[in-house]
């Protein structure tokens, strides 16, 4: 009846899963007593979880990727702690513990963290930018949500009923082989990266869609905005590496659940093919992760420089041809796999090759600063942190790009340390940026910038104090994934390390208290006009947060920074000669029925429960068939409820609100020489 | 007012970030704690060279990553936004094809001068070619178990459990297989690794510039007693590798192919054993476990070994 789920897969056997599976449970507990007593258990399904407005759907994607964030982290401390303490001794964890933190850390940060964040802040900003009223397929959003929620839910369940993965995040075969992990926790991992690579794909596809056909009057491909043009080459990334992800996790499963032989030790398996198909997936989603911060420092660092953005055309041709060459390079993952030096160079060079156009960006937004007039806004001290931080990540891989000195550090901390060092300025110092930076779009209020200072700063500190040592344990021979170690002279490292770790620890809680001190006085700082900076791009045109429609009228856009000219031209909020209906589509239960029967399906697979695998299959396929025969998705908003929301914002923007633009040249007038000393 | 108060808090700022690097340099100045590091002091040639092709492409890489840390800086401090900042603000200026140029062809020109040295470099230090010397070289065979490192003498007939010894004087020719998971074998000190797969034969050629004993590793995880799957790798001179082999040669145990299947089993932190002798072909054997072929097995030996039991 229950497959292989018995008793025994409740985590009695130790305090420390006890621990784990008490918070997650004890979490879930205090959430549902917390919407209960806000009676907010309506309002939550009607407003939120049936939604299939972009913004909403933005919204929760960041809020799961922040509750992931904190889960992720959590692991992250509770290794340093282990590596900090095990000179010669098993530390608090024993191996099997240690093995799941590691391979759940690595899981969460990359699928439930990073994709999450990025793809929720594309949700909130990307269809507004190209003066949309929504994106292409907003039911299909509404399911790529759910997809990727169920699998999130399948990762902080494994804490629960049964083990999470102890084959680390690549799940590199034949250990991932039911041969060497016979238990349920590959499964787990398999079928999380199943069930939200399905909702991944589903979002490039949409967003491909969503940017090439939905752009208002104007907008041409070379006047997008940056973080419009890093979306879209990541949704094409997307849209072609996900399937390889896709059907490696589905071989690997068939290896493990059917008995088949892709990937097995023998019997005509070659786990060299998993590597090679699983980084064919892997490079370039190290490309969709940092493609749009870079498109949100392209934001952040104009509109706080107070300039137009430098190089665009250069920017645009730099993320076009990293996309490229992304797909160009996945053998560096394993030079040491016994390649011919003619491969091993060639991808060694293709490889080095990204660092150019990378490089270019860099000094792109360098003279983007010059001659600017910078402001130190919580997005911007993030963008100058990540640029100068993101420069040694990208020295340190291009030393790794070399195949004869990966030789040495291949599977080292070292190892550990560069990509760390990409990601965490590279992604998600760009999401935070992000994150104070739109905020009050989606929101209506601004966000504290004492306390993002503050997160900033622990933040970099904390990323200093924890990756420069394992740059160095790198040099004395430290492996990466170690549970305990014998030589002495590493535990200073690892112990610095930790306080690292600490410090990224109050970072996360500064922007805890920044979200919760920003929420108590939101009055105060409430974004009246939608155009809280200053800001170039049409997503400030709208209100903040915008109506439903965003825009009641689409704009006509003249010029890259398409608001900015706007308001040079005195054409902003200004209101329109006459109104119009609008077409809206209606909210759905099916996108969080299919998100439901998903994490069941997973889970029944988890544990060969045969029966619910069917089950959650056939009522699958029906929530398709009743949204397939719904003929009435859609409704109509009538011009005088647009006219009627429209009036009563512009009435409460008063001149005084306004951006005082007169140190702007107007365009046309703007000969490229500069003004001198004002401001 | 509030650019000033932007200027204190960039200044406070720095402090704290200085504060930071000397937290941060405590354990890197602590003593000579870095001449220890195998990657950085090697003690063999081929680690030297992929060592010296490290801190080239490194020092090549500073024409651009110093100037681009500095200016960052350099720049956020003099065009910040305060009363009255004297420097230029050309708010409408977004582009400059001289500018263009150098950012694009600098470093495409760096690339061009470390691809051509990484092209020489990655085929001179091709894990798989021999090594000139005038001796030939020792060949051992090197077989990934859970969790120790078996290697087999074939000049010596000899075998030995978690430590390898080799003549300080002649190039070492590792072959690598692996009778488990994938594992990567490593001796930092002198070179770099090369994957152990099953079913597969991979070769690392190395040399150590005179006696020594180096830490080898796998350093692929492989589960539970990963941590604890490290050798020690002795360079030795002639009369101690005289002595080594005797001792070796003496020893009781033989790896024949009971012993083996008993040795595959999983174990972990298996204290150095040595084999007098080892089951002939054995490493032939261990490859071919995993070829798909069906038919009669060679040997009893063979068919234990493969199955596991008879």
């Amino acid at each position: 009846m229950l497959g292989r789920l018995t008793v025994e897969a409740l985590p009695f056997y130790s305090w420390v899963a006890m621990g784990g599976a008490a918070v997650t449970v004890g979490g879930g507990i205090a959430v549902f007593l917390l919407i209960t007593w806000l009676r907010a258990w309506k309002v939550l399904w009607t407003d939120w979880l049936t939604s299939v407005d972009h913004k909403k759907i933005g919204i929760m994607y960041v809020v799961l990727a922040l509750v992931m964030l904190v889960r992720g982290f959590v692991d992250a401390l509770m290794m340093r702690a282990q590596q900090a303490f095990s000179l010669n001794s098993e530390g608090y964890l024993p191996p099997e513990h240690f093995e799941q933190i590691f391979s759940s850390h690595g899981t969460i940060m990359i699928f439930f963290v990073a994709m999450p964040f990025l793809t929720g802040l594309i949700n909130i900003i990307v269809p507004q930018q190209i003066g949309a009223r929504d994106v292409a397929f907003p039911f299909l959003n509404s399911v790529s949500l759910w997809m990727t929620a169920a699998g999130a839910a399948l990762v902080l369940i494994s804490l629960v009923v049964g083990k999470f993965s102890q084959a680390g995040w690549t799940g590199y075969p034949p250990y991932s082989g039911v041969e060497y992990s016979p238990g349920v926790g590959v499964d787990y991992w398999l079928w999380a990266l199943i069930t939200s690579g399905v909702g991944s794909t589903l979002s490039g596809i949409n967003f491909i869609v969503t940017i090439v056909k939905n752009r208002c009057p104007g907008m041409t491909f070379m006047r997008m905005p940056m973080f419009t043009w890093t979306t879209l080459c990541i949704s094409i990334l997307i849209a072609f590496s996900f399937p390889a992800l896709t059907v490696v996790a589905g071989q690997l499963t068939l290896d493990r659940t059917l008995g088949f032989h892709f990937f097995t030790n023998g019997d005509g398996g070659n786990m060299m093919m998993f590597a090679n198909l699983l980084w064919i997936w892997g490079h370039p989603e190290v490309y969709i992760l940092i493609l749009p911060a870079f498109g949100i420092f392209s934001e952040v660092v104009a509109t706080f420089s107070r300039k137009r953005l430098f190089g665009y055309t250069s920017l645009v041709y730099a993320t076009a041809c990293i996309a490229l060459l992304s797909f160009t390079v996945w053998l560096h993952h394993f030079f040491t796999m016994g390649s011919s030096a003619n491969v091993n160079a060639i991808f060694g060079i293709a490889t080095m090759i990204i660092a150019v156009p990378t490089g270019v960006k860099i000094f792109d937004w360098l003279f983007t600063m010059y001659k600017g007039r910078i402001e130190f806004h919580p997005s911007m001290v993030y963008t100058i942190g990540f640029m100068v931080t993101f420069v040694i990540g990208g020295v340190t891989g291009v030393l790794l790009a070399l195949p004869p000195a990966d030789y040495l550090m291949h599977n080292s901390t070292f190892l550990v340390a560069h990509f760390h060092n990409m990601l965490i300025p590279g992604a998600l110092f760009g999401y935070f940026a992000g994150l104070n930076y739109w905020f009050p779009k989606a929101f209506g209020f601004k966000l504290d910038t004492k306390w993002g200072i503050r997160s900033f700063w622990c933040w970099i500190i904390g990323f200093y104090l924890a990756f420069m040592p394992l740059y160095v344990l790198g040099f004395k021979g430290m492996s990466r994934r170690m549970e305990h170690y014998a030589d002495p002279t590493w535990q200073p490292y690892l112990i610095v390390a930790a306080i690292g770790a600490l410090f990224v620890l109050c970072g996360i809680a500064c922007i805890a208290i920044q979200l919760y001190v920003s929420a108590r006085k939101w009055g105060s700082a409430r974004d009246i006009t939608g155009d809280p900076w200053n800001g170039r791009t049409l997503e400030w045109a709208t209100s903040s947060p915008p109506a439903p429609y965003n825009f009641a009228v689409l704009p006509e856009v003249t010029d890259i920074d398409a608001f900015h000219d706007m308001k040079i031209l005195g054409q902003a909020y200004q209101p329109p000669q006459h109104y119009e209906d609008i077409v809206m589509p209606k909210n759905t239960w099916i996108g969080p029925a299919l998100g439901a029967l998903a994490f069941a399906l997973g889970f029944a697979f988890v544990w060969y429960i045969w029966w619910l695998v069917a089950l959650c299959f056939v009522l699958s396929l029906v929530c398709v068939g009743i949204r397939a025969s719904d003929d009435n998705s859609e409704f109509v908003l009538p011009a005088a409820e647009v006219a009627r929301i429209e009036r009563e914002r512009l009435a409460q923007i008063s001149p005084a609100d306004m951006h005082d633009m007169h140190d702007y040249v107007p365009r046309g007038a703007a000969s490229g020489a500069p003004l001198t000393g004002t401001v | 007012m509030e650019a000033r108060i932007a200027g204190q808090r960039v200044r406070a700022a720095l402090r704290s970030a200085a504060t930071a690097g000397l937290i941060c340099s405590v354990p890197v100045l602590q003593g000579c704690a870095l001449s220890d590091a195998p990657v950085l002091f090697p003690k063999g040639p081929i680690a030297l060279a992929e060592r010296d092709l490290l801190f080239t492409a490194f020092g090549i890489m500073m024409i651009v990553a110093i100037p681009a840390i500095l200016l960052t800086l350099l720049f956020a401090w003099r065009y910040r936004k305060r009363t009255r900042n004297t420097a230029d603000y050309a708010p409408e200026w977004d582009g400059s094809w001289g500018i263009e140029a150098v950012v694009w062809l600098v470093p495409a020109a760096i690339v061009v001068v470390i691809g051509t040295i990484v092209w020489d470099a990655t085929h001179r230090l091709d894990p798989y070619k021999p090594l000139a010397a005038d001796k030939p070289a020792f060949k051992v065979q090197a077989v990934a178990l859970d969790w120790k490192w078996l290697f087999l003498y074939p000049e010596l007939g000899t075998a030995s459990v978690n430590e390898l010894a080799f003549p300080a004087d002649r190039p070492l020719t590792i072959e690598i297989t692996s009778d488990t998971v994938m594992n990567s074998l490593m001796i930092p000190a002198l070179g770099g690794q090369i994957y152990a797969m099953a079913g597969m034969r991979s070769e690392m050629n190395l040399i150590a510039d005179g006696p020594g004993t180096f830490n080898g590793r796998n350093t692929m995880y492989s589960g539970d007693g990963f941590s604890d799957q490290h050798f020690k790798a002795h360079a030795m001179s002639e009369a101690d590798f005289a002595a080594w082999k005797e001792k070796v040669t003496g020893a009781a145990d033989v790896l024949d192919a009971k012993a083996y299947v008993d040795l595959h089993k999983q174990s972990v932190a298996d204290p150095v054993r040595y084999y007098s002798s080892f089951e002939t072909d054995l490493f032939s054997i261990i490859l071919r476990k995993y070829a798909p072929i069906v038919g009669p097995y060679e040997s009893k030996a063979a068919e234990l070994i493969c199955r596991g039991a008879v």
